[in-house]
């Protein structure tokens, strides 16, 4: 037990939580979208993060990014690799649904069905990623294939901007990296919450959540109401994938196991199927952990994760703060 | 191959662990040939594989086939494989495992199968301590090793050292042993876990402890993002690391973070191994041979030498590698009794990464 370091560093450590639950609250919001609205949960949906920190590291491959670029430079492969990563990682999620849940939901299959196939998705993806691809193209010579050259291991990718200390409150330093991460999801959720709460889009998804017979009924097309929302929480992911890959500059095709499972717990935490659970769950979960690594070693972040999990479910069994996306609008 | 399947063939028939009547037979390597960290057995199944080819090209009637198992470097993966190979007759002896919880965990069912395993990478020094009877390396063991960084950390008057390990077989071993050596240069600590990826908290700690040194006992999948984020967060502490990080994905997973980290290794830097090893290897994989590609070799040559001197059991190859002795490409190889290479034949050098590669800096003294 350090006391004396997690109390005389608290600044610190609240400042590296902040910025890790920012990450786990952007993937967070994907599986709480699909199940505030479907009541499935999308097992999968780690892999839609993990194929778009491929799409946007394959993106700055193609550029021809190298380390520590200029500001023009890093700004453009920033911007670019948003985009393309949240075109990968939300086409990744519509695909997802319409090869593997839509025809189940054809069907009426049972949720256990549905879920089994999520988990069978996920380790295709990973699979496709770390073997297939990597036999297809690992030595064909393109720029590109240098993604693929090394078969299920740890791939670098160059700093796109360098971490320097943006501003320091006594002990407590700020990096321009965790400001950008926290900031920029800050502003992607508040964007994704008024686009539910206030336009007609999510004024459908909101009926769909709450009663998807009624809706059918007032004329909201259930079928686009779903595909919508497997594309905003992609696309969700493929913004998270773009910070994670600012951040930390590494991938795997494994990378999106523990980041995914740590996102799920974000969302019960913060009470799944409501979107601003995600982010106080997400926050609430970055800093645990760090104040529990700090405390103990880092070895027991997860079990100190899970254990407030199950403390905070013993008491408010549907999360934070409640369950239904429907009803989540104060 | 033609040779060989015709050889299996005819020792097909027979019972018990005999093979194919005359020269030639069929081993098994397993180790972590896909996986977070194959960059580091990779040269071993490439060394031995060379052995293996060029002894096949020179001795049409003597075929050996070496068959491969990619375990991932996870000893659940290992073990059903030592069963599927310990039940089948036709396989002779075994070359691995390549890291210390894999071979920890099959080393009962091949000493009970009788079947013979070199090792050569498998580094946690309690390996040989457990009474195996068919246990054997080519590589010197961490205890050695760790004395080895120990000197290289005083060579340095390293004064404030923060360890960390990844809790596995072979990080959390080698992390004991030179904890026993440092005293009180020791600043502090941590425990991290495998596939971890964010380290915040054990980079405060670093900082806290105004480390100059940092030892990471483990492999490459946590040490890469673990020397970036810290060199992100501006720790200047200089990064020191067992043979775990010599591999190529190492300098690559960590960009220019790894620049100067200094990686020791029981194995012997290319250019200095014998014979024509180092340039048949280069000429054959365009790459010059990394971390135990002659450990490797040797492995493999063990064998082919059991199978030249007429050997076609287990219990034979077994007796056989027992009592080897003679001059190999990375250092002469005699047994112990435990299974260790010889130790006064062992020799420990420390590499310096400079940009993607690792430039051999020294012979480590042993403590």
């Amino acid at each position: 037990m350090n006391f004396d370091e997690l109390i005389g560093q608290f600044g610190q450590h609240t400042v590296n939580g902040l910025s890790k639950g920012a990450i786990y609250a952007l993937i967070a919001l994907g599986y709480t979208l699909v199940y505030g609205v479907l009541r499935l949960i999308n097992f999968a949906h780690s892999e839609v993060f993990m194929v778009g920190t491929f799409a946007v590291f394959g993106t700055w491959t193609a550029m021809g990014l190298q380390n520590n670029p200029p500001l023009g430079t890093a700004i453009i492969a920033l911007v670019v690799g948003l985009i393309v990563g949240a075109v990968a990682s939300g086409g990744t999620a519509l695909a997802i649904e319409r090869v593997a849940y839509r025809p189940l939901r054809k069907k009426n299959a049972p949720p256990l069905v549905f879920l089994i196939t999520a988990i069978g998705v996920s380790l295709v993806l990973v699979e496709v990623f770390g073997v297939l691809l990597p036999k297809l193209f690992g030595d064909s010579g393109f720029t590109m294939s240098t993604l693929f050259s090394r078969p299920r291991q740890l791939l670098g990718m160059p700093t796109v901007l360098e971490h320097k200390n943006l501003f320091t409150i006594g002990d407590t330093s700020v990096t321009n990296v965790q400001a950008i991460v926290f900031v920029s999801a800050m502003l992607m959720m508040f964007a994704l919450d008024r686009f539910i709460n206030k336009t007609r889009y999510g004024r459908g998804v909101r009926a769909v959540a709450q009663n998807p017979e009624t809706a059918a009924l007032m004329g909201v097309n259930q079928e686009r109401v779903i595909m919508l929302i497997f594309v905003l929480g992609g696309a969700m992911a493929g913004a998270a994938a773009l910070l994670w890959n600012m951040r930390f500059g590494v991938t795997q095709n494994t990378i999106g196991f523990v980041l995914g499972l740590k996102a799920f717990t974000a969302a019960v935490l913060g009470g799944i199927g409501n979107l601003r659970g995600a982010l106080v769950g997400g926050l609430f979960l970055g800093l645990v952990e760090v104040y529990g690594a700090t405390l103990f070693s880092s070895q027991w972040e997860d079990v100190i994760a899970f254990v407030v999990l199950v403390v905070v479910l013993m008491f408010r069994p549907t999360g934070l703060l409640g369950e239904s996306l429907g009803r989540a609008r104060a | 191959m033609f040779a060989a399947a015709g050889c299996q063939d005819s020792g097909g028939g027979n019972t018990g662990s005999t093979a194919a009547a005359g020269c030639g037979g069929k081993i098994a390597i397993f180790g972590a040939f896909t996986g977070d960290n194959a960059g580091l057995v990779i040269p071993s199944l490439n060394g031995a594989k060379l052995a293996i080819k060029q002894h096949n090209a020179a001795n049409a009637d003597c075929q050996i086939t070496l068959q491969e198992f990619d375990t991932q470097g996870d000893a659940a993966q290992a073990t059903p494989i030592a069963s599927q190979v310990a039940g089948d007759p036709s396989f002779l002896g075994v070359i691995g495992g390549h890291f210390s919880g894999e071979s920890d965990a099959t080393m009962p069912v091949y000493e009970a199968a009788g079947l013979a395993m070199v090792s050569p990478s498998a580094t946690r020094t309690d390996l040989t301590a457990k009474g195996n009877k068919s246990f054997f390396r080519v590589v010197g063991n961490d205890g050695t090793q760790a004395g080895a960084v120990s000197t290289y950390l005083k060579s340095q008057n390293a004064a404030k050292v923060f360890m960390i390990d990844d809790g596995s077989a072979y990080g959390a071993g080698i992390t004991a042993e030179l904890e026993k050596n440092l005293g009180t240069s020791l600043a502090g600590k941590d425990k991290i876990q495998e596939k971890q990826a964010q380290f915040d908290a054990t980079i405060s700690k670093i900082k806290a402890a105004q480390a100059d040194f940092v030892f990471y006992g483990g492999y490459t999948r946590e040490a890469a993002p673990l020397v970036r984020q810290m060199r992100a967060a501006g720790v200047q502490a200089k990064f020191v690391g067992p043979d775990g990080l010599y591999d190529p994905a190492f300098p690559q997973g960590a960009q220019s973070g790894a620049e100067g980290a200094i990686i020791t290794c029981p194995c012997l830097p290319a250019a200095k191994a014998g014979g024509t090893f180092s340039a048949d290897y280069e000429k054959e994989y365009k790459i010059a041979p990394g971390s135990y590609g002659a450990e490797g070799f040797d492995g493999a040559m063990i064998y082919i030498d059991a199978f030249k001197a007429g050997k076609k059991s287990r219990a034979d190859i077994l007796a056989f590698v027992k009592a080897y002795d003679k001059q190999g490409v990375s250092k002469y190889i005699k047994f112990a009794e435990n299974g260790d290479v010889d130790p006064t034949k062992v020799v420990i050098w420390s590499y310096q990464v400079k940009g993607t590669t690792f430039e051999p800096l020294q012979e480590l003294k042993l403590s």
